[in-house]
């Protein structure tokens, strides 16, 4: 299951280092929401790495309320079709169902996602039971070890999607690199009651322990809007970068597009970062997270 | 001029972390390259994996690909894993718009060309030039190479397709060895810096 480390001698598909290894592949990247072919091809124009097809970005899913489900097939192969770069798409919490149907669609990489309304308020999908890898959200160490541990190859911080602000993906990348930095200076002794808090496995405690890092790619998400907000998220340790709203809702998407790709490589270059930032339009609104009731705070979900 | 090399790795997107390790771990300095003044500081170069669209556009953008087209020229070593195989093809099967390589090796090479995710494999290969048991062959949405030039020398096949090759002192697989603590791809990569930095015998 989770460590391929022999190599088998008949070819062996959806092991966890093609999966894991897929997300590292992406590592400095970013991958943009899109609902169309064409935002999908603006989007790999731009320079996007992968792009996430759905049928509402999180800022219409919040306006229209209501269930948020899978996207219709015929839209997700119509972003197949269109681009060459990978393509994910959305399952719901804990709707498997969903995930195989993606699985099948032929799918690179399936978010299950708490943009989307959750099916099951306990559990979330056995994701080892996949060949397509998956990715998952979190707030915290213990919530990104719990997914890892259910099999999901790579973790995004979750933020809070379709905001514009990037507020909630600075506390929970800080709340996910702080955890490992504390865990760093535990003795072995410790790790016992660290993963009891966590309520994550001790294997996975003491390998983030040991690692200093999580064993999968660490991505940041939910609420990048600008260039800088990209390169803020990739200062504080993000290994790329997911852009829903923030393109396709603003004013000029191929420009502000590639603009966050340009930023979120030169991360560390302000000049570079300046230089992008320059002329690029309306930026989509935005949300005062701390407006925000509880109930519509989409990060609440997952467990 | 000391007996180590210095290897970039390009840095613009893809799995540089996993590469710089390799190289490391193969007896080499290893740095990122991201700029035209940081390409002329190296001995060598590896192309990561990544995605070879992105790559490609960030190399035109920010002015390195033409640097890179020199020194590879000049006979600099460069060694590339999938998006950077890609990129070190003089022609793509089945390139997106305005997708640019650097070049250098003779060969045709067919994106993707073993499927998408779902079709991800591990799988041993022999590789000519490595000794010892097979290498752990990881292929993700891997290309393979189409057809070679005469001066294209074949070191590894896979399912009758061609996925690993040299021409001179460009090196490039479909399959990341970086991702596999194997660094013995890395250090035939390393050895041909090596052999390109010493000066001639007497």
């Amino acid at each position: 299951m989770s460590s391929a480390l022999s190599t088998p001698q008949t070819p062996e598909t959806g092991t966890a280092r093609v999966k894991r290894g897929m997300a590292e592949q992406l590592k400095g990247g970013v991958i943009m929401d899109v609902v169309t072919p064409e935002q999908a091809k603006i989007a790999e124009d731009a320079g996007a790495v992968a792009v996430m097809a759905l049928e509402r970005v999180p800022a219409d899913i919040r306006k229209d309320g209501g269930v948020a489900r899978m996207s219709d097939p015929d839209m997700i192969e119509g972003i197949i079709d269109a681009v060459s770069i990978p393509v994910m798409a959305k399952s719901r919490i804990g709707h498997f169902v969903e995930a195989q149907v993606l699985q099948s669609l032929g799918v690179d990489y399936i978010d299950e996602s708490e943009v989307l309304t959750p099916a099951d308020e306990v559990n979330h999908s056995d994701k080892w039971s996949f060949t397509t890898p998956f990715v998952c959200g979190a707030t915290n160490l213990g919530e990104a070890l719990r997914r890892i541990a259910e099999g999901a190859a790579m973790i995004r911080s979750k933020g809070e999607a379709g905001t514009g602000n990037v507020v909630e993906a600075v506390r929970h990348l800080r709340q996910i690199k702080g955890d490992i930095a504390r865990l760093r200076g535990l003795d072995n002794h410790e790790l016992y009651a660290a993963a009891k808090e966590l309520r994550a496995p001790y294997e996975l405690v003491r390998e983030v322990a040991e690692l200093g890092k999580l064993p999968v790619v660490l991505f940041s998400a939910g609420g990048v809007a600008t260039p800088a907000d990209a390169a803020l998220m990739r200062q504080l340790g993000a290994e790329g970068v997911f852009v829903g709203s923030g393109i396709f809702k603003s004013g000029d998407p191929a420009k502000r597009a590639a603009a966050i790709v340009k930023a979120t490589t030169f991360y560390d270059d302000p000049k570079i970062i300046a230089d992008a930032s320059r002329n690029l339009g309306e930026a989509m609104v935005g949300i005062n997270c701390d407006t925000l009731p509880e109930t519509e705070r989409y990060a609440n979900r997952g467990w | 001029m000391t007996d180590v090399p210095v290897i970039g790795v390009l840095a613009l997107q893809g799995d540089v972390r996993e590469h710089l390790i390799a190289l490391a771990a193969a007896d080499a300095v290893a740095r990122p390259v991201r700029r035209p003044e940081e390409l002329a500081e190296v001995d060598g170069l590896v192309l990561p994996g990544g995605e070879s669209t992105t790559i490609s556009k960030l190399a035109v953008l920010f002015g390195v690909l033409d640097p890179l087209r020199a020194r590879v020229r000049e006979g600099m070593p460069v060694y590339g894993t999938c998006a950077g195989m890609i990129m070190l093809a003089d022609k793509i099967l089945d390139p997106r718009s305005g997708q640019e390589t650097i070049g250098g090796i003779d060969m045709i090479v067919r994106r993707n060309a073993f499927g998408r995710q779902n079709e991800s494999f591990e799988a041993a290969v022999d590789v000519q030039g490595v000794e010892g048991d097979p290498v752990e062959g990881v292929f993700i949405r891997a290309p393979w190479v189409e057809s070679v030039g005469a001066e294209t020398q074949v070191l590894a096949e896979h399912d009758g397709h061609i996925v690993a090759v040299r021409q001179g002192n460009a090196l490039a697989t479909s399959f990341h060895p970086e991702l596999t603590g194997d660094h013995r791809v890395h250090a035939l990569f390393v050895d041909m810096v090596r052999a390109w930095r010493a000066p001639d015998p007497l």
